[in-house]
């Protein structure tokens, strides 16, 4: 070993240096994504929220559509550790309510009652339901065993936000993920087409591309939402604004597949995997794919969060989903208005569930991005 | 120069053209023509409409003929500013529309003021001082106003103002400054009153172009010509100021034209929710009725407000960048 | 040699540079030492990777994000009395800044992207001026269009007002020379300045600083792969491998007689008019540079040398020799150097 005052040469750190030399492509990335703190744990969170579509009967607190007459537009209840006494509980608990009428505006409001104090448990029995619609049980992540709980408080209706949060989480992503997946197929074929037979048929989808980029789309989805008829089913609408939303996202797709496409066709080994006789098959799948693969893999994760964005706002507007199915934007219609946000500010939590999810998946784009191009610098 | 120039203008032309026929099918998708509705009207206050008199009353709007003849009259008359007749203002679209035009337009111009006066500083100073605290706080705030959507913003806000300053941010003007004559004061108010919108339509927008500002000009730091003016001895601010920031900006400039479209693509949604008496509520009120001359008057106008926006970006680019300039 | 050549302009001893690699250092150059002498022309020679950019770089203190000078000092002193080490003058500040492109000026291998595409020639030459001396915009200019005079372009005043992009790639480098020397600097550092041009421009290139080197009676130190450039520019020659610098002396003693294997390896793989007639073949190098991530111990050039004495090569660095001034670091190097 050279004789520098580096302590490179010690056996324990030398073990540590990484060979970007020797590693495959894949491992780069890899080692790049692990880099990027933010979209791990981003990963983490849509982890979390996966769980949550799939398991929402367990997580929530009792059937979405139940009503709790006894708590109607009522406040958070917030898990408590330190009673008023100032005595500790090591099982948290929320404080009983009663209600009150408000003298002045005559309205009914809840008070918290410090005398009565409903413990928390996990994993506790409650209401029956059929898990992905066969597997029958009866337990619930939390709840009380006397009084009920309404972790973000109730709507005008009686209606647990958080349940039906949980709950919507399976229309959100499920629209954005066949969304992307529309927009992926969309994307791929209409781009792979141009790049591949290039020419006449080339230049008119790239025209389109640019037509399309150069007008406000958001406007344009809110008509065609606007004109799809009253009274289809929510399930046909729900589809019908699957389909709409997916329009948006396979302009960029499109786009990246044709210009790799097109590069990559050119490249020296491909030409030098073509001179040595490899198949049409092979030059596709084991040189053309893999060098811009993660190229499309970024774009796609960047089609999330404009696709869940869209469907909030079009929901939120009443020009999207509609109840009976629950959706986080179909649940903020309930906040349309300056009154109903004065009187119960908390129908905006089902937004903080839009953040959290369009954060991870930008997050998780990032490091991505990052990671796509592993030969990059830094 | 001439060639890239004419041929852009052609370009838009065509766009313009193709965007009128998206706005006009638009329009005939919606169930029932406008003499249906005119009737249903009618027969809501009781008078006779027979099945003659909607019969000649298509005749005598046209609806008779084929579309390609219907399609030219609305496309002539959009180009004189006359797109029909609104049933549910029961006023001429035209006249709805260029009531409210001026203030979608300065909250369009106001919010992409803003954009940049705030993203292009803090692009810069993100990529010299990258990894640092600001650049952090800064990347933070960035993610945030990407995931926030525009509407739960401005709800926020509403919220807040509503709450704690007990002031109401719907409308452009304290009820005091309606009608009074224009003064200074008066232009104070109508600033004020713009904040909150410029602010909840700029916002993802700002972190979007912030980010790629950050982007390009860390990109351009890596370049040759960095090293070599570097190699001649100027200084990291003579040298960040004359080159990398003059460099990035012109992708910065160029995508002004998306910048307009994403503005006015956000811009029905956040005149809606904070009840501005601009075109937003109007386009979308139009949508939910299903007035639909209104509503593809509305996106016909949209559409051709960007296009000329994109039209005017290329036109700066060729200014800032000489290598289009000596095409 | 001229006597001249005895006074040092650039004096390196024992340069280190590392990089780091995820926290831990490694070192791409060790131990580096040459200088320079007055109106002198050195030419590093090496393969790519070999360190010799990077020694380049390091000397005007311009290494990128990663990279630190982690041991030696860079001697730098001029006629005028001017005298410092680079290395203590640190990467940033004025006193360093004031040394580029005024006393040391630098020539790359890219004259496509040395220039800034969207700023004409002559504000960019012009500008060189104005950073380092109290002169007017005018006057600067003036010095610019004379400066692309002498560098050998045509129309010197109109094209001051041209782009970069209107120029071929050798009226570009022609500029890039101008840049570089206009404030007249004592030391040029050209990295591989012709590798991107064709041969006929080449030798244009080359002509050029020659007869620019006598005018301004400045040093260069020339970095270049390509040992034919050598023969024509370099009073002498310094050889790195691996980050080492294995051997250096006169360009005479060295082509003559190369001590170091893998400096004859070197020339062995130069072709040569005649060597197919005498039935000579050129001879590649077996094997390939160390990465510098696993340099082998001991002499770096072992795993491939063909002379090799095992396990001593591999045991520790092989003892540096020196007869009149031709430096070998080789096992072999105090007898070869005797014969």
């Amino acid at each position: 070993m050279s004789v520098i005052d580096v302590p490179a040469a010690t056996t324990k750190s030398r073990r540590k240096i990484r060979r970007p030399d020797l590693a495959s492509q894949w491992q780069l990335m890899w080692w790049k994504f692990k880099r990027h703190r933010l979209a791990l744990f981003g990963i983490v969170v849509l982890g979390l929220f996966l769980v949550m579509a799939l398991f929402a009967e367990a997580i929530g607190i009792g059937p979405p559509g139940q009503r709790d007459t006894a708590y109607v537009a009522g406040p958070p209840m917030l898990p408590q550790l330190i009673d008023a006494e100032g005595k500790f509980h090591l099982r948290p608990f929320v404080y009983g309510v009663k209600p009150v009428r408000d003298k002045v505006s005559l309205r009914m409001t809840y008070q918290v009652d410090t005398a009565q104090i409903w413990e928390l448990g996990l994993f506790v029995k409650g209401a029956p339901y059929r898990l992905f619609g066969v597997v029958p049980g009866d337990i619930h992540l939390f709840g009380t065993d006397k009084g009920f709980i309404h972790l973000f408080g109730t709507d005008f209706t009686g209606l647990d936000i958080y349940t039906r949060s949980v709950h919507a989480t399976r229309a959100s992503l499920g629209v954005a993920v066949v969304g992307v997946l529309v927009s992926f197929i969309l994307g791929a074929a209409i781009g792979g087409a141009a790049g591949y037979f290039g020419g006449l048929l080339d230049d008119l989808v790239m025209r389109i591309i640019e037509f399309i980029r150069s007008i406000p789309t958001l406007p344009l989805w809110l008509a065609l939402a606007a004109l799809l008829p009253r009274d289809w089913s929510p399930l046909a609408t729900y589809l019908a604004i699957t389909v709409i939303l997916s329009l948006l996202g396979w302009t960029w797709l499109a786009r990246t597949v044709r210009s790799k496409l097109l590069a990559t066709r050119q490249e020296d080994f491909v030409l030098a995997a073509r001179l040595s006789g490899c198949s049409d098959t092979r030059i596709i799948t084991r040189h053309l794919l893999p060098s811009f693969l993660s190229y499309l893999i970024v774009d796609t994760s960047v089609a999330f969060p404009e696709i869940l964005l869209a469907e909030t706002s079009l929901s939120f507007l009443g020009l999207g989903l509609r109840e009976p199915v629950e959706s986080w934007g179909v649940l903020l219609f309930a906040a349309q208005s300056i009154r109903s946000i004065d009187q119960a500010p908390w129908l905006m939590i089902p937004g903080a569930f839009v953040i959290v999810a369009v954060l991870a998946f930008n997050f998780v784009g990032d490091g991505l991005r990052d990671a796509a191009d592993p030969y990059s610098r830094s | 120069m001439i060639r890239f120039l004419s041929r852009r203008l052609a370009y838009m032309a065509l766009t313009l053209l193709l965007v009128s026929l998206v706005s006009f099918v638009i329009i005939q998708a919606a169930p029932g023509d406008y003499a249906e509705i005119f009737a249903a009207q009618k027969a809501a206050t009781g008078a006779i409409i027979t099945l003659a008199d909607i019969e000649a009353m298509r005749i005598e709007l046209g609806l008779d003929q084929p579309w390609y003849v219907q399609y030219g009259r609305w496309l002539a008359g959009a180009l004189h500013g006359d797109f029909g007749y609104s049933w549910a203002w029961r006023r001429p679209v035209g006249e709805v529309i260029a009531e409210r035009m001026p203030l979608t337009l300065t909250i369009a111009f106001a919010t992409l003021i803003f954009m940049y006066a705030v993203s292009i500083p803090v692009g810069i100073y993100s990529a010299v001082r990258r990894y640092s605290f600001g650049d952090y706080a800064f990347s933070i705030a960035g993610y945030l106003g990407l995931a926030i959507p525009n509407f739960l913003l401005a709800l926020v806000l509403l919220y807040i103002s509503q709450q704690y300053f007990h002031q109401s941010v719907g409308g452009l003007f304290s009820p005091g400054y309606e009608n009074a004559a224009w003064s200074w004061a008066k232009v104070q108010d109508l600033l004020a009153h713009l904040i909150v919108p410029v602010v909840v339509l700029g916002t993802s927008g700002t972190a979007f172009l912030t980010r790629a500002m950050r982007a390009a000009v860390l990109d351009e730091l890596n370049k040759m010509y960095v090293l070599s003016a570097r190699a001649s001895g100027l200084s990291p601010m003579q040298l960040l100021l004359r080159y990398p920031v003059r460099m990035a900006l012109n992708p910065i400039a160029s995508t002004l034209g998306w910048r307009l479209t994403y503005v006015i693509s956000g811009a029905p949604i956040v005149g809606y929710v904070l009840a501005l008496p601009d075109t937003g509520p109007l386009f979308l009120n139009a949508l939910l009725n299903q007035d639909m001359l209104l509503a593809g008057a509305l996106i016909f106008i949209f559409c051709a407000l960007t296009i000329i926006g994109t039209f005017v970006s290329d036109l700066l680019l060729v200014l800032l960048d000489p290598r289009i300039r000596l095409e | 040699m001229s006597a001249l050549a005895e006074i040092p302009v650039l004096s390196v001893n024992q340069l280190s540079i590392a990089v780091d690699n995820d926290g831990t250092p490694v070192p791409i150059t060790d131990d580096v030492s040459f200088t320079i002498g007055r109106g002198e022309v050195l030419a590093l020679v090496g393969e790519s990777g070999s360190g010799k950019s990077v020694t380049a770089l390091a000397l005007m203190q311009l290494l990128g994000a990663g990279l630190r000078i982690a041991r030696g000092e860079i001697v730098f002193e001029t006629h005028d009395g001017f005298r410092t080490d680079v290395v203590r003058l640190g990467a940033k500040g004025k006193a360093i800044e004031a040394l580029r492109g005024a006393r040391m000026g630098m020539i790359f291998q890219e004259p496509m992207s040395s220039f800034s595409p969207i700023h004409t020639i002559g504000a960019q030459i012009a500008e060189v001026v104005q950073v380092h001396e109290k002169v007017g915009r005018a006057a600067a200019r003036a010095r610019a269009a004379e400066l692309l005079g002498k560098v050998g372009i045509p129309d010197p005043v109109g094209a001051l007002d041209r782009y970069p992009t209107e120029f071929s790639g050798g009226m570009r480098q022609r500029a890039m020379i101008a840049r570089a020397l206009i404030c007249k600097p004592s030391l040029l550092i050209a990295d591989e300045p012709t590798t991107a041009l064709d041969v006929t421009i080449q030798g244009q290139i080359l002509q050029l600083l020659r007869s620019l080197k006598r005018e301004f009676g400045m040093s260069i130190l020339f970095i270049t792969h390509d040992l034919g450039i050598v023969a024509q520019m370099a009073d002498r020659v310094a050889i790195m491998y691996s980050g080492r610098i294995v051997e250096s002396g006169p360009v005479r003693d060295i082509f003559r007689h190369p001590v170091h294997p893998y400096t004859r390896a070197l020339l062995d793989a130069v072709p040569r008019l005649g060597d197919i007639d005498r039935g000579r073949r050129i001879q590649p190098i077996a094997g390939a540079m160390p990465n510098i991530f696993d340099a082998p111990s001991g002499c770096r050039f072992h795993p491939r040398c063909p002379v090799r004495d095992m396990p001593r090569c591999a045991e520790k660095l092989p003892p540096r020799a020196e007869v009149e001034k031709h430096f070998v670091e080789c096992i072999h190097g105090e007898r070869e150097l005797a014969k």
